[in-house]
């Protein structure tokens, strides 16, 4: 035991050595486990978009069931696809902070109020037999809490909702996180994004909507209005001119 | 095992337990315990945390200068929590992301540094462990018995696999909403101390003062 604890000289060792033992543990805990955190992301990802898409079988390694998938990054302005960039590793988080990477949302064209917005998307496709079977969609928007960050699946002419899943938001439990439900999620499925004017009607809402709006509308989830209007907006915007607008037309024209 | 260290793993689980008899923690209570797992992986983290912050401030308590030594706790806890959380997000990512913040917060966890500067600071490194481990085990006692209470009544499952059929899927079981959100922990955790404080009236406190009739305002 030191003779005199208190003296400044030994307190300053003291605070130096807990500083660098502790600083060691922590640096040497965050470099060895870094190359398997940001595996187990990845696979997240992967999982979340196979889900989406409606391929993936649980069981099977996630990374070999990916492999059909083709991903591309998409410049929103024209819809073209971007070379060289990795779409799967894209961090829209990130890159929507990124001034150099991104552009401000005017306020009244801000609905889903992101406030910026990435200038380039990742979005992920499957070809089948037939051609072009599914088109994975990147979306995110404001919720009552939280941006909500979904994935939605839509056919090869982006006109119907195959799928959707939220894989980062903080809603209420049990009432704005409802959107996770799989009950929900399926309601989405087979409903039309938008009518023959290319005008988008899709609709979150209560109740029994009028019978020529019947295949544009989700219903609303009890007591979450205010996400589920989030989610429409989010709808609405992505799927604007603002979002992937050019890229639906290229779609549409067969081009992509 | 001697019957003192058994005495100190022992008695916090129900006697001596941090959440409702020391009431520290409820923070971490209510947040997480929504559902089992969560909850479960929550206790394994504290405890870890626990005993092995009490061994380590424990093993160099002749060497901490009496000005410092929060300050010395804080920062081997700290970095303890920081490598818990690394390792949770390494292997159990799910997990890791409904906890959030809740396992940095472990780091303000009252029952941490309050083991650290109430017994490792003046105990040997074997008693010291043993005691944060348990701590730790009585807060998971409770924690788990919440998170098994509140997903069972509010989401009709235990670890995410059903047990009671929703009317949602068809089935009879009308889930409870208030149980999902925290305020609800916070009656179950109120519950659950008075039962304890029924069954061992020791714990009973004496109120501070009585409001007592000094004299009456209204007329006969």
């Amino acid at each position: 035991m030191p003779r005199d604890k208190e003296r400044p000289g030994f307190v300053l060792m003291v605070a130096t050595l807990v500083c660098v033992v502790c600083a060691l543990l922590v640096s040497s805990a965050v470099v060895l486990l870094r190359p398997v955190q940001d595996r187990n992301a990845l696979l997240a990802r992967q999982r979340s978009i196979l889900e989406v898409a409606g391929l993936y079988q649980a069981g099977q390694p996630v990374d070999a069931q990916f492999a059909r998938i083709e991903a591309h990054l998409v410049d929103l302005a024209t819809g073209a696809y971007v070379e060289g960039g990795d779409a799967l590793r894209f961090d829209i988080a990130r890159t929507a902070r990124d001034p150099k990477a991104s552009d401000p949302v005017t306020a009244d064209a801000d609905i889903a109020r992101i406030h910026r917005r990435p200038r380039q998307m990742p979005v992920f496709l499957v070809r089948g037999d037939a051609g072009l079977e599914t088109v994975i969609l990147p979306m995110h928007g404001y919720g009552l809490w939280s941006t909500m960050y979904a994935y939605v699946a839509l056919d090869g002419r982006g006109e119907r909702v195959k799928g959707v899943t939220f894989y980062s938001h903080a809603e209420t439990p049990g009432l704005g996180a409802e959107i996770e439900n799989p009950r929900w999620r399926a309601s989405w499925e087979g409903k039309r994004l938008a009518d023959e004017d290319g005008r988008v009607r899709f609709d979150i809402a209560k109740g029994q909507p009028p019978a020529d709006a019947a295949e544009f509308h989700v219903d609303a989830i009890s007591g979450a209005t205010l996400t589920a209007n989030g989610v429409e907006n989010m709808v609405h915007y992505w799927l604007g001119e603002q979002g992937y607008g050019p890229l639906l037309a290229r779609l549409r024209d067969g081009g992509v | 095992m001697t019957t003192e260290t058994r005495k100190v793993l022992l008695e916090p689980l129900i006697v001596n337990n941090p959440i409702i008899v020391q009431i520290l923690g409820i923070c971490s209570a209510l947040a997480i315990t929504s559902k089992l797992a969560p909850a479960v992986i929550m206790s394994i983290a504290l405890t870890a945390v626990t005993a092995c912050s009490n061994a380590a401030i424990s093993a160099i308590r002749h060497y901490i200068p009496n000005n410092i030594r929060i300050i010395v706790q804080m920062t081997i806890i700290a970095s303890l929590v920081i490598v818990v959380d690394q390792v949770l997000r390494a292997f159990a990512p799910e997990i890791s992301k409904q906890l959030s913040v809740f396992v940095g917060l472990i780091i303000t966890n009252c029952i941490v540094l309050g083991r650290a500067e109430g017994f490792a600071m003046k105990n040997p490194v074997w008693p010291s462990f043993v005691d944060g481990l348990g701590q730790g085990l009585g807060y998971s006692l409770i924690l788990i018995a919440l998170g098994a209470t509140r997903e069972l009544t509010g989401f009709g499952s235990l670890w995410g696999h059903a047990i009671l059929p929703l009317v949602s899927d068809g089935g009879w079981y009308r889930p409870n909403s208030l149980m999902t959100l925290a305020p609800s922990a916070f009656f179950l955790v109120a519950g659950i101390i008075w039962a304890v404080r029924t069954w061992k009236r020791d714990q009973q406190e004496q109120a501070d003062y009585r409001i007592q009739v000094v004299h009456r305002t209204e007329t006969q």
